[in-house]
């Protein structure tokens, strides 16, 4: 019988036995991506070890490194919240010395980049370390119970951003960080999510095998803190792309000019001009998304809590150079 | 051949880092501190130090930066002072908890607010229980010294512990002093190459570094930093040896200064030991029963040699240039410590003073003559005293 090739190295580097929750996004995000960190580092150095980990505190972090139990098969190092992109920075310019060739992956959830570890990673992008920094996107503070952070998305509860007579949860619309590191002319940026694996290993790869710093924001489920069923946790992020709720793009070298989108499938028509998406028309509607999760439930008591975040929406795109129309459930 | 050069002890600092042979420096500026990494930056620049220099954007990605470079197995140096110390304090828990034998100079300086440049001890002070070994040098000479003297203690099995050395802002910082610089291949051979056996991160054997530990653990862990600073305080002894026989300058951790027969010992660290030594000639010269004793080593506390320093005194007068609110002076809480069980204690009387750069007199050394005299005869006296409060100011 013929044997098909796995789509992807079946080495693993994030090994059985971590303490995720059962249906955890950002768990596909580290096995994922790591596998196909391993594969650029065959492809480029013919090794494909050829990396280490600095990865800051959060939920991936303590469900993998327990001591005295390690969930990691690559050499993996956790100094605090703030600062796997300044750790990155020590073991890159360590491994210069030692002669080493590889690569160095920086992990940090939302928080851990977009918050507290903002600066750190503006000056390890700024001064072009040789670092693959991975922001695993799950949308809040989830190691500590479930609080906002300013990649929370518009509307949704969390522990810091309750819904309530005077709240519509969070009041804020999400940042951008892969923009903000793009903004730092790096050679690679993108966005990614575990709702479309073949292009998050593509793009992983792509970044690991750049020479110079390189940055992706990979969109990823938290079970608890989205209040999504665990079996619903790669749909839910594939839902995300199809409504237009998560944009897959690519900006190299900080060309704001060339951004590449990835058409978002579920039926959305896209209009190109020049080999360019310029408009897309979504034909699912975020309610779709929404509806999937209990930290947007209270949004469908105030439909225009919805029509605010179908504007922020547009706005995100429109900074991508997309026009975009996204249609309200038909009644 | 050693040569002699006129130095600040930021340049001193910056040598001893040079012969030292860091793979990976990582700095920010901070007065009084910032002409460590520029000197630095030079002798890479120029070839004369094989090292990455990460210019970070701040102390906390310094001394993470350090953390990460450590952790991969090669020598790292940093400098800060004051602020800078304060903004890497959550990292330096860190460096000691994983073992990563850092090394870091600091020009000792006070801490906002008010933002002040000028001497004191509260940054490093302030950073006594992080596990880290600190060293305090008297002059420029033993900033370059101790910082070579630091590494070789770090970096022993036995220990494994990050390590600081102080020297003082502007008074040594920033002045100049002869300073012999020791021979490279005499630093090689002192020194040797470091070869970490338990932090590095090598593809060809992965680790997992920095973990959570639950209860179960975690208290193992700190104990082990515990250990390791009681470890240190034979190997501080054994390196003080060596690098005596090799480099012909002494260090001990608490220094004595015509101590036998004295009725009065007057403690104190850094800088402040050479005004103090000078002052004690002049009291002697009256013939008053004074001498002086010196912290050179304040991490680990040397425990052993203040019982020993204590049993030669009637009266150990402290003179700090730190703060311990309720307290008095950190010195004070260490050395009260110390003494509690002993049966015969001598009387211990603390002093505040230097804060912020203020200059320490003789006139100010008199007062604390008068108070530890008082003390000496059996009177009444405060156990905290700050010296030369201007009260018109209050
Ligand atoms: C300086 C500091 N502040 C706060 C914390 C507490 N803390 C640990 S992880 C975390 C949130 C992590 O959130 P994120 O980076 O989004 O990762 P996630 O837990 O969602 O995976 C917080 C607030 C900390 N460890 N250090
Ligand atoms: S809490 Fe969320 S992020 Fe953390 S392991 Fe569970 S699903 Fe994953």
């Amino acid at each position: 019988m013929a044997v098909r090739k796995p789509p992807i190295t079946t080495r693993e580097y994030w090994a059985p036995g971590h303490a995720a929750c059962a249906g955890c996004g950002c768990a596909v995000a580290l096995k994922l991506g790591t596998k196909a960190f391993s594969e650029a580092m065959e492809e480029k150095y013919g090794d494909p070890n050829a990396f280490a980990i600095a990865q800051a505190t959060g939920c991936m972090e303590v469900v993998s490194a327990v001591f005295p139990y390690t969930a990691w098969k690559a050499p993996w190092v956790h100094v605090a919240f703030e600062n796997a992109a300044a750790a990155a920075s020590g073991v890159e310019a360590a491994w210069k010395k030692l002669g080493r060739k590889g690569k160095i992956l920086a992990i940090g959830g939302d928080g851990g980049t977009a918050d507290i570890g903002m600066q750190a990673l503006s000056g390890m992008l700024e001064r072009w370390h040789n670092v693959v920094y991975l922001m695993y996107d799950n949308e809040a503070y989830m190691n500590t119970g479930i609080q906002r952070s300013s990649s929370t998305p518009y509307g949704a509860w969390t522990t810091t951003s309750p819904p309530g007579k005077y709240s519509i949860g969070e009041d804020k619309p999400k940042k951008w960080v892969a923009l903000i590191a793009a903004a730092h002319q790096i050679p690679y940026v993108a966005t990614a999510s575990v709702g479309n694996p073949y292009d998050y290993i593509r793009k992983m790869k792509k970044a690991a095998k750049v020479d110079g710093p390189a940055f992706i924001q990979v969109q990823c489920t938290c079970v608890p803190g989205w209040r999504v069923p665990p079996e619903k946790s790669i749909e839910v992020t594939r839902l995300a792309i199809e409504t237009g709720m998560w944009p897959l793009f690519e900006i190299e070298n900080g060309d704001f000019h060339n951004i590449k989108i990835q058409p978002p499938g579920g039926g959305a028509k896209v209009k190109r001009e020049g080999g360019r998406v310029v408009a897309i028309e979504f034909k699912k509607p975020v309610e779709e998304y929404l509806k999937l999760q209990g930290r947007f439930k209270h949004l469908f008591k105030r439909p225009e809590a919805i029509d605010q975040l179908r504007e922020q929406i547009k706005a995100t795109w429109k900074v991508l150079g997309v026009d975009v129309t996204l249609p309200k459930p038909e009644e | 051949m050693p040569v002699r050069k006129v130095m600040k002890a930021n340049e001193a600092a910056a040598w001893a880092a040079r012969l030292a042979k860091p793979k990976v420096i990582a700095a920010f500026p901070i007065t009084p501190s910032t002409l460590v990494p520029e000197k630095i930056s030079e002798f890479v620049a120029n070839g004369e130090l094989d090292a990455e220099f990460i210019k970070v954007e701040s102390e906390h990605s310094a001394i993470s930066a350090c953390v990460g470079a450590s952790a991969a197995g090669v020598r790292t140096f940093t400098a800060t002072a004051s602020q800078g110390l304060a903004l890497m304090h959550e990292i330096l828990f860190i460096a000691a908890g994983m073992r990563l034998p850092i090394v870091v100079a600091v020009g000792n300086r006070s801490l906002s607010a008010p933002i002040n440049i000028w001497n004191d001890w509260q940054d490093s002070i302030s950073e006594r229980d992080t596990g880290w070994l600190q060293f305090y040098a008297e002059n420029n000479q033993e900033a370059l010294d101790l910082i070579l003297i630091a590494f070789k203690v770090a970096e022993d099995e036995r220990v494994l512990l990050p390590a600081m050395v102080g020297f003082d802002a502007f008074i040594l910082t920033h002045t100049v002093e002869p300073v012999e610089i020791p021979d490279q291949e005499a630093v090689d051979e002192f020194l040797g190459e470091y070869v970490p056996k338990h932090a590095y991160l090598d593809p060809a054997k992965p680790i997992t570094q920095g973990t959570l530990a639950f209860p179960a653990h975690y208290m193992e862990a700190r104990y082990t930093v515990w250990e390791a600073n009681e470890n240190a305080k034979k190997v501080i002894d054994e390196v003080f040896a060596e690098f005596e026989k090799r480099f012909g300058r002494k260090y001990q951790k608490i220094e004595e200064y015509r101590t036998d027969d004295a009725e009065i010992i007057l403690v104190t660290m850094g800088s402040l030991a050479g005004t103090v030594k000078e002052y004690v000639d002049h009291l002697r010269e009256k013939g008053v029963k004074v001498g002086a004793a010196k912290l050179t080593v304040y991490r680990p506390f040397p425990t052993e040699e203040v019982r020993e320093l204590a049993k030669k005194a009637k009266v150990l007068a402290l003179l700090e240039k730190n703060v311990t609110f309720s307290v008095g002076g950190a010195l004070f809480q260490d050395f009260s410590r110390a003494l509690i069980n002993e049966s015969e204690k001598p009387r211990i009387v603390d002093f505040i003073l230097g804060l912020g750069g203020r200059d320490v007199t003789f006139r100010d050394l008199d007062e604390v003559m008068d108070i530890s005299k008082r003390a000496l005869a059996g009177e009444e006296f405060d156990e905290v005293n700050w010296i030369g409060l201007r009260k018109e100011v209050l």
